[in-house]
């Protein structure tokens, strides 16, 4: 009981954030008419909210430094927009040398910055707003205030997905989209999407049971069996019925595999990794860890260097969703970043936050954007309703704060 | 009306886990300089935190009758309304402000909310004059020297109509010339305006030549009041202060003592803030395996900068001279390089320097040698919580578990973690800043049994303390500094603390 409380007080914020996820999803369930848990919304969401789940991963990384953050990330994905326009649609080169030169272009900037930050001294807000006026002012130099298409690959990530290996082969009585008359043509079912879940889902459950034993092999502390499996059919059931909806619609979007494989990298870093846990003790106290060995300016260079690389990824994506790169994208991006990592649990003074939390928050700002566009919210109070939630997060986190420290 | 402008009675001041002061007694005379002395540690700051209303009445237990009227500050502005005013260590001006601005800030001339400037300046002018200090009235604060901001310290007090200035420390940033003439001034003060002072200070000569009454703290306690109007001597004082007794504070211990295993020849160092100061002074030591040394010393001695400057180059600048391990020259740029040199270092402030306190006890535990339990590129946090278990029972720290924030702990057991970093570093060479500041006797037991255990497992331990019965009570052998420099040597086993103090005091009177 003492263990269960414990857990609990340690992982609270964590939980609260996803109890928020699922009421805000079943409010606007609601309020759409289930119009927002449609498989082609799904996929939609997905891909529209994209750009805010890489940034917002970035942004973790430089708020974990001590509450320091990136106002040039909007900017950038502008700029790397533009490069991609000039280099395959104006020059003409192959799109996986834009690709390329778009991500080289993009740690340049992100390394331009950490320089500044770290052995000038300049403050992060300091550098990063003069970035931000820079790379938009490069952005707007390149494209001359006109819009240029984007073709070939930067297609296929923004809005592609894995093409099915064996269409039209699900049995009738699998198709409940059909039954539930959810959209045009519920017929299909993907079945690469199927058994890509599927697969996963067995993985995951081999991993974990495999791990535990080897744990439990070396003598190290191990979960008991009980909650272990809990976990792992619960996960087991989400994964598959996740599959399943967007097997409804088109299949595994690309965007999917391309999220599902930076939350994986980045978790790694920041938890398995010494520099992840140097940048958690940097934000928790400088001093302490500059004591302790930890080399803060590397740390900073490497946090700014490795924004600047996440922004080009976002700035791919976001021209390739588009299919174009144009003057004015990208604008308050870093706003909608900075946000999904307060409301994902990051502390404003730096080393307290997970990647995790970033991506919670950051589908809660998405789930927000796209709720409120389908019941056509004017713009002016989806702003003012995403500023609210910001504060309420932060606020709730401070109160839940003061509670603990009296309790 | 009793002759006493000023009675403390019955002060008690508890931190968690500490008690800093208990059941003070501490009268003051009308129109007096009353000094007060102790240890590092005494109470003396305490007491006066108490006074003048920063440490709120209801957090304390006494009374304070100040002018046969009982007080009840709740803040700082309380004990100014009634003409307290409170001096610190570490100056309290606005750097960009001018002089002018800084003596008035908080205590504004002003008509309906509007600074009336001339009069502000007009009244600076006077009061400058009062206090024999020669710079114009819109000078910045920043572009003065140390000294002369000590006077707008003074002038800003009176500024206020003070009649009791309480000053702590006042000439300890101070260099001789300064301090005289802030002497003769407090004196003039004293004579002409029948100014009361609370002088907080170190410098017994000084104590001696200025003060009217000198009243002695020791471990929150007061011990005496000496009339200084008939003259005292310096080792009475002395006596006050460090008299205690010495019966099993102290765990026993057999030293096993090898080889030289650290030396530092030659170790200058200057200021970083200021190039041309010397902090460290051509300081030569040698430590042996298996032994606990002491480095003997006031604050502001440079104990704290030798062992920074030492772990890394971790303080100062434009260093010069050689560290040698176990035979052979080794350089230090950066902490890392030390870390991996087996130097540790525990620093003197805990909270600011020490830990990460929204992080729990295990992730603290191994901050500064997480190389040990990473495998290639990834950190097994399983081995982390065997490692922060272990610790947590070999050093005894009362936790929850080890997955407890460091910041809900007592000082004690944030100390022991500390400790455990260290020790989990696998050092040869331990520097220790203060190991015991501001945890309870308990605690301070376990944490010398843990140096003892250290010392006997072959490693070179360096301690700094100021309070000198604990130097006297665990080290072998110590070394005692004072303005940078080495003033002297011995083994523990023939010091005392009236030869070291006076050791002290004369090498700082010589200059």
């Amino acid at each position: 009981m003492n263990k269960m409380k414990e857990f609990l007080n340690r992982n609270i914020r964590q939980y609260g954030m996803i109890f928020a996820l699922i009421v805000i999803m079943i409010f606007f369930g609601i309020i759409t008419g289930g119009k927002i848990i449609w498989p082609r919304n799904v996929s939609m969401l997905v891909r529209q909210n994209a750009y805010v789940l890489i940034l917002a991963i970035g942004m973790m990384l430089c708020i974990l430094t001590g509450g320091n953050i990136d106002l040039s990330v909007g900017s950038l994905v502008a700029l790397v927009s533009a490069m991609s326009g000039m280099l395959t649609s104006q020059l003409g080169l192959p799109t996986w040398v834009g690709i390329v030169v778009s991500l080289v272009t993009g740690l340049i900037a992100g390394m331009w910055q950490g320089f500044w930050i770290a052995f000038v001294k300049v403050p992060p807000f300091i550098t990063t707003l003069a970035g931000m006026l820079i790379f938009r002012g490069i952005n707007n130099i390149i494209l001359d205030g006109k819009t240029l298409p984007l073709s070939g690959l930067y297609i296929i990530i923004g809005t592609g997905s894995v093409p099915d290996i064996m269409p039209k082969t699900i049995p009738e009585f699998l198709r409940i989209g059909n039954l539930l008359k959810l959209q045009n043509k519920p017929e299909f079912l993907n079945a690469t999407m199927l058994i890509v879940g599927l697969i996963l889902s067995i993985v995951y459950v081999l991993v974990v049971l495999f791990t535990r034993n080897s744990k439990k092999a070396r003598g190290y502390e191990v979960e008991t069996l009980k909650s272990v499996i809990t976990k792992v059919i619960t996960f087991f059931i989400i994964i598959n019925i996740f599959s399943y909806w967007l097997a409804m619609d088109e299949g595994l979007p690309i965007m999917l595999i391309l999220l599902a494989a930076l939350y994986a990298i980045y978790t790694f870093i920041a938890t398995k990794t010494i520099p992840g846990r140097h940048l958690y003790a940097m934000g928790g106290n400088i001093k302490a860890a500059e004591l302790s060995g930890v080399n803060t300016r590397k740390m900073m260079f490497l946090v700014y260097s490795n924004m600047g690389l996440l922004a080009a990824v976002a700035g791919i994506v976001t021209a390739g969703r588009m299919m174009a790169s144009s003057p004015n994208v990208g604008q308050s991006f870093e706003l909608d970043a900075i946000g999904a990592c307060f409301i994902g649990g990051a502390s404003a003074y730096g080393g307290v936050g997970t990647i995790w939390g970033a991506v919670v928050g950051a589908f809660i700002m998405g789930v927000m954007n796209n709720g409120m566009s389908i019941i056509g919210l004017n713009v002016f109070y989806q702003s003012i309703a995403k500023g609210m939630v910001v504060l309420l997060a932060v606020a709730f986190d401070m109160y839940s704060k003061s509670k603990s420290r009296l309790g | 009306m009793s002759e006493y402008i000023l009675e403390m009675r019955n002060i008690t001041k508890e931190f968690p886990g500490v008690t800093a002061l208990s059941d003070v007694t501490f009268q003051v005379k009308k129109g007096e300089i009353h000094a007060l002395v102790g240890e590092n540690g005494a109470g003396k700051s305490t007491l006066m935190n108490v006074l003048s209303g920063i440490y709120a009445y209801g957090s304390y237990s006494g009374d304070i009758i100040y002018k046969g009227e009982e007080c009840r500050f709740k803040t700082i502005r309380d004990s100014e309304a009634v003409g307290i005013a409170i001096i610190h260590q570490e100056l309290a001006l606005s750097p960009y402000l001018t002089i002018a601005e800084n003596i008035f800030l908080g205590n504004e001339r002003a008509k309906n909310g509007i600074i009336d400037w001339d009069e502000t300046n007009k009244e600076a002018v006077g009061l400058l004059k009062t206090v024999g200090l020669n710079e114009k009235y819109n000078t910045q604060v920043r572009n003065i020297g140390v000294g002369k901001q000590q006077l707008v310290e003074i002038a800003k007090a009176l500024g206020k109509k003070c009649e009791l200035l309480i000053l702590d420390e006042p000439t300890a940033a101070l260099n001789d010339d300064d301090s005289e003439h802030l002497l003769n001034l407090l004196k003039r003060l004293n004579k002409e305006q029948g100014m009361t002072c609370i002088m907080i200070s170190h410098k017994l000569h000084e104590v001696l030549s200025i003060a009217d009454s000198i009243t002695v703290l020791r471990d929150g306690k007061t011990i005496e009041t000496l009339d200084n109007t008939v003259p005292v001597s310096e080792n009475r004082i002395i006596k006050g202060m460090v008299g205690r007794e010495l019966t099993d504070r102290f765990p026993k211990h057999t030293p096993n003592i090898g080889e030289v295993g650290f030396e530092i020849k030659d170790w200058t160092v200057y200021d970083p803030l200021n190039e041309e100061r010397v902090v460290i002074n051509n300081v030569n030591m040698e430590f042996r395996k298996g032994e606990i040394v002491g480095l003997a010393g006031l604050m502001g001695a440079g104990r704290t900068e030798l062992a920074m400057s030492v772990f890394g180059k971790a303080y100062g600048t434009k260093i010069s001279g050689r560290l040698i391990k176990d035979g052979k020259e080794i350089t230090l740029n950066n902490v890392e390089q030390a870390i991996d040199n087996g130097i540790a270092y525990l620093t003197e402030d805990r909270k600011q320097a020490g830990l990460v306190h929204i992080h729990d006890i295990k992730s603290n535990i191994t901050l500064a040698n997480l190389k040990k339990i990473t495998n290639g590129f990834v950190v097994n946090e399983d081995e982390e919580i065997i490692i922060g278990k272990d610790y947590r029972e070999r050093f005894n720290i009362k936790s929850t578990s080890i997955f407890q924030k460091v910041g809900n702990l007592s000082g004690g057991n944030q100390q022991k973690v500390v400790l455990s970093k260290w020790v989990f570093s696998s050092p040869d060479v331990l520097i220790l800043d203060e190991p015991t500041r501001g945890i309870d006797v308990g605690a301070k037991y376990e944490i010398y049994k843990i140096i003892l255990e250290l010392a006997n497992s072959g490693k070179c331990v360096i301690m700094i303390s100021s309070e000198l019965p604990e130097i006297l009570g665990i080290t072998d052998r110590l070394y005692i500094m004072n303005e940078g420099r080495v003033v002297g040597e011995m083994k523990t086993s023939e010091a005392n603390q009236e030869d070291i103090m006076s050791i002290i005091i004369k090498s700082s009177a010589g200059r």
